[in-house]
């Protein structure tokens, strides 16, 4: 069905002979190689909830701004503060840059009035330098990546359910970023204790209509539905973090080591780190960029751009030129 | 004749929640005072201010009958703006003590009411890195009016280390702060050295480190109260596992007596004083009001009050009089009382 002006492509043409295209992936695997990859992570929660340790146990080492040097008994700061941390892991040769921001303060006050505000800025201020630079005339090859791709939202293991704190926020933000709750400290319940605490947290999140990730209305086939849908049941994910080795079984495992027993991190019996940990690292690490890029960083840029005046790109002689 | 009557004793917990309250208090006491209790939601909770709800419990004990109140107060802390929810907390321990001394300035004192709040179990987190800006203003809003006994929470979440690292920062923000905790009386010098051993165990293990339990599992062949995890059993009333036995032996079996002591010659003095020099400083204000309004016949002459005042105004001005004649009744009876007291000294 070839015309002059039209292309069509028909399905499952069969092949004469073995042409390559499977080679793509080969390719793309090649040059992400090369050039690495960005991540950036954001935790969010009360102090002590264990976030730092968490985000050092998933990436086996130590990320968080924790190990940057700050101290860990430092005041709790007055407002909440956003602080980012840098590092790059290398695997099987593949570079990550992986950048951990922390959000100190977040909660912690008397009056927590608003206390979601620097956070939002924050995330918008990542849209807005992306923007800046994908606009410009002269163009970077490579636009430096500072968008937050995850949220990780640490809810407090009262037993109980949801605090206002954590809808209000999950309510506001998970528009502009991907927001994957997680159930801190989850040694603090028994197994029964967890079920039940999870299904009011899952019936608090509908009810407050938040949509965590994966979103089901970017669910792109049936597939992805399926596995999406198995993950979406399962969340929020109850976890424990250590950076803690112990000996169980002849086996050298991360765990926490209490009078009564030592609560193994990776084992599926003890807590939910592992499927955690796979979800967000070997199956889903690719999709919250995009999901990032093509949705939530769109919608940002299409509000800005329909705001009056809209953008002003800036070329390499500072000359200004009339908007888009 | 006491043991006849039987004791009674007032229990407050307070602290945000989640942090395992009734349960400890069910386990405290082998109660099941919260039986029947619906747990709000998030958004339900919403439009909750903090309430302080109070449960009544009679418990025998060889013989010894003991009523005990425990008064809650849910709500505390659970909001995004906290600001002065512990308003409500000390206006119920203030309203407890005008009560009594209303009581006890009357004329029929037999058979008066304690409802004095005995005790306050504060609950810490253990998730936190020592004490919160809520703990502490909580703690400093109310050390002054009853005696407080801070407790760390849901303690089967830390290891050893932990817990004590989290004590010791604990008790150095307290004493940071300047916050006046219950002191354990020093012992008498001719105890035996078993006792002054646990006395000073007792010191040190402030905030206990509590864990609670309402149910009961198998541990090493026995039935215990416990909480069972996959990984090992918890038992609540395991000294090695946590100091829920010692809280327990202070608050009933050895500290009891002074708990209500300390409450009744500290706080309750404090505010019976505070309740005195405010009335008098009233009364003093009235009785000079009343002197500039009479004694007016010298640089200017102060016109007159109007005789024709309507009846309303009639009706207050002579219902204040009443008042005031009541009050200074009271601080003279209260005067009297005192002059008596010193000369039996």
């Amino acid at each position: 069905c070839l015309s002059n002006t039209d292309t069509c492509t028909r399905g499952g043409s069969t092949l004469l002979g073995y042409i390559g295209i499977d080679t793509i992936i080969e390719q793309m695997r090649k040059k992400t190689m090369k050039t690495g990859f960005d991540f950036n992570i954001m935790v969010v929660g009360n102090s002590g909830l264990g976030k730092s340790t968490l985000v050092n146990t998933l990436f086996k080492s130590q990320v968080s701004r924790r190990s940057a040097g700050w101290a860990r008994d430092e005041k709790i700061p007055k407002t909440v503060e956003v602080k980012a941390v840098s590092h790059v892991l290398e695997e099987g040769g593949v570079k990550m840059k992986l950048t951990v921001i922390d959000t100190p303060g977040f909660g912690d006050q008397i009056n927590n009035d608003n206390c979601w505000e620097p956070i939002s800025k924050y995330i918008n201020e990542q849209y807005e330098k992306f923007l800046k630079e994908e606009v410009n005339i002269t163009r970077k090859k490579r636009i430096p990546d500072t968008r937050v791709h995850c949220c990780l939202y640490f809810i407090s293991p009262t037993g109980h359910s949801l605090r206002q704190l954590d809808v209000e926020f999950m309510k506001r933000l998970s528009h502009s970023v991907n927001i994957i709750p997680v159930i801190a400290k989850a040694d603090t319940m028994t197994i029964e204790e967890r079920q039940e605490f999870k299904q009011r947290v899952r019936k608090e999140l509908e009810m407050g209509g938040i949509e965590f990730y994966p979103q089901k209305e970017f669910d792109e086939d049936m597939e992805d539905k399926n596995d999406n849908d198995k993950i979406r049941e399962a969340m929020p994910f109850a976890v424990v973090g250590s950076d803690k080795e112990y000996q169980v079984n002849g086996k050298r495992v991360l765990g926490r080591k209490t009078q009564w027993g030592i609560v193994e991190v990776e084992n599926p019996n003890h807590c939910e780190f592992a499927q955690l940990r796979d979800f967000l690292i070997r199956s889903h690490l690719q999709d919250l960029k995009e999901v990032t890029h093509n949705i939530h960083y769109e919608s940002y840029r299409a509000k800005r751009l329909n705001e009056n005046g809209g953008l002003h790109p800036i070329s390499c002689n500072d000359t200004q030129e009339s908007n888009l | 004749k006491s043991v006849k009557k039987g004791f009674d004793f007032t229990l407050m917990v307070a602290g945000e929640s989640g942090l395992g309250k009734s349960t400890l208090v069910n386990s405290l006491f082998l109660t099941d005072l919260y039986k029947d209790r619906k747990l709000l939601n998030a958004e339900e909770r919403i439009m909750q201010t903090v309430e302080i709800t109070k449960h009544t419990v009679d418990i025998e004990e060889k013989g010894v009958k003991l009523k005990l109140t425990i008064v809650d107060t849910p709500g505390f802390g659970d909001a995004v703006n906290n600001t002065e929810c512990w308003k409500s907390v000390a206006d119920y321990i203030d309203q407890q003590f005008e009560q009594y001394f209303r009581d006890e300035s009357g004329l029929n004192r037999k058979n008066i009411q304690d409802n004095r709040v005995h005790c306050c179990l504060y609950f810490i987190s253990p998730f936190g890195h020592g004490l919160r800006p809520l703990d502490v203003e909580f703690m400093k809003a109310l050390h002054e009016k009853v005696n407080i006994v801070p407790v760390l929470a849901k303690a089967d979440t830390l290891t050893p280390s932990e817990v004590k690292k989290k004590k010791m920062k604990i008790r150095e923000e307290i004493e940071q702060y300047g916050i006046k905790i219950y002191q354990f009386p020093d012992c008498d010098s001719d105890e035996d050295e078993d006792f002054k051993q646990q006395d000073s165990e007792l010191k040190e293990s402030i905030p206990f480190a509590v864990i609670g339990s309402n149910t009961v599992v198998e541990a090493k062949g026995k039935r215990v109260r416990g909480r069972l995890y996959p990984w090992g059993i918890v038992e609540v009333e395991n000294s090695a596992h946590c100091d829920f036995v010692k809280l327990r032996n202070m608050l009933v079996r050895t500290h009891m007596q002074d708990l209500k002591d300390v409450t009744r010659e500290t706080h309750y003095e404090n505010y019976r004083a505070q309740c005195i020099q405010s009335m008098t400083r009233m009364v003093v204000k009235e009785r000079n009001r009343n002197k500039l309004t009479r004694e007016s016949g010298t640089d200017f002459p102060i016109p007159a009050m109007p005789r024709m005042a309507d009846n309303e105004t009639e009706k207050l001005i002579r219902e204040k009089d009443e008042e005031l004649r009541r009050m200074q009744e009271m601080l003279q009876r209260i005067q009297d009382q005192m002059h008596t007291q010193k000369e039996a000294y």
